[in-house]
């Protein structure tokens, strides 16, 4: 059982290009459709948790369906399936990429890759933006975390600490969620 | 002895980063950034490390750990060997599940029950746009002269870095395109234009 976990597990960590969320499907056919370790329901609201949690999300989503399974050994194999191929791939580039790193070929389209991957990053900024609901009201906190950041060179763990118990002291002083 | 502080830093410094890296890999790349740039590597580097982390399989979270614990060590004046580069980037990949780890164990055995909690939704109504402006602060953070160079410095890779930029954020939000299709032709342009 622990085998065929961890067999799973390394399969979506080979077969996903793209980050945790290209995951998703892939989880939802192997562990759902194909092995049904976990219904649609549960694996729906597994997904919900796993995105509130820090940490790859991933990992995340991975760790609980191992500790359904299997507890905490089951927990880990699933966690150590995911990460090993990415683990041993990226390794893999890191010792042999900075050899080449000096290549003017190599550095030629390096200078171009950079601008793309920073618009990369951009485009979910303002997709998180919606799913995030964010409007006028509360426009001003990724602004204004953002900014801190940027400008001010404050550590985002502040933002975070600081957002999290804003949320709680507005709940619990100012609009009280019934 | 360094090299055993090292390490100990990289556990530290990734631990802290899965304990507090609400939104997924892309919302931790600023806490990743502020991190380890410029102290083990430069901005330059480190967009290489999240290009080549897009491009791989795996979570993109797990890759930039992964690269980022190789570099640290790989990077240092010292010289160490590939052996010890290859332990960094394991001490930094395990010190970014852990807490993944022992926080998924929490919630499992106990606070699912608790997850839909007044108290709970009203820390996400906090948390979640903050997590948004986390993700607009790693673009900000990239868009330096390292990755974009400066009018001054080069007008020609200036202009042509920021009409990839453009292209790049329009063919992947407006037109869907796949990101790492986005990434191979950006690298074309580079090596048609910036050779």
């Amino acid at each position: 059982m622990n085998y065929e976990l961890f067999k799973t597990f390394s399969k979506i960590g080979i077969f996903t290009l793209g980050g945790g969320y290209a995951m998703i499907p892939l989880i939802e056919e192997e562990v759902v459709n194909k092995k049904h370790w976990v219904s649609k329901e549960e694996f729906l609201d597994l997904i919900a948790i796993a995105q509130s949690c820090p940490g790859v999300f991933a990992i995340n989503i991975s760790i609980f369906i191992g500790y359904k399974l299997r507890k905490i050994p089951g927990a880990i194999v699933t966690a150590f399936g995911t990460a090993l191929p990415s683990f041993l791939i990226i390794l893999m580039i890191a010792m042999f990429f900075h050899r080449f790193e000096d290549n003017p070929v190599v550095a030629a389209i390096f200078r171009g890759i950079r601008p793309a991957v920073v618009a990369l990053i951009a485009v979910p900024t303002f997709n998180l933006a919606r799913s995030a609901k964010i409007s006028w009201t509360n426009c001003w906190i990724p602004i204004a975390g953002a900014l801190l950041i940027w400008l001010l060179g404050v550590s985002p763990i502040y933002i975070i600490l600081a957002a999290g118990v804003g949320g709680w002291a507005y709940g619990k002083y100012i609009k009280p969620t019934e | 002895m360094d090299l055993f502080l090292l390490y100990l830093e990289l556990f530290g410094t990734f631990f802290l980063i899965g304990l507090f890296g609400f939104g997924g890999g892309y919302g931790m790349l600023s806490l990743i950034q502020t991190k380890v740039v410029p102290l083990w590597m430069t901005t330059a580097q480190f967009t290489d490390i999240v290009a080549i982390s897009q491009m791989t399989p795996g979570p993109v979270g797990i890759n930039t750990a992964t690269y980022c614990g190789y570099m640290a060590v790989h990077n240092n004046p010292a010289g160490y060997s590939e052996i010890w580069a290859i332990l960094g980037s394991c001490i930094a990949t395990f010190a970014l599940v852990l807490p993944s780890l022992i926080l998924m164990l929490i919630i499992a055995k106990m606070f699912i029950k608790y997850m839909k909690t007044p108290m709970v939704q009203s820390v996400f109504t906090g948390l979640r746009p903050a997590v948004v402006g986390l993700l607009a602060a790693a673009t900000l953070l990239l868009c330096n002269k390292e990755n974009f160079s400066t009018p001054d410095e080069d007008l020609w890779q200036f202009c042509i870095s920021v009409a990839l930029f453009i292209a790049t954020f329009i063919g992947t939000k407006v037109y869907k395109v796949n990101p790492i299709h986005m990434i191979a032709m950006a690298g074309f342009a580079g090596l048609l234009l910036l050779y």
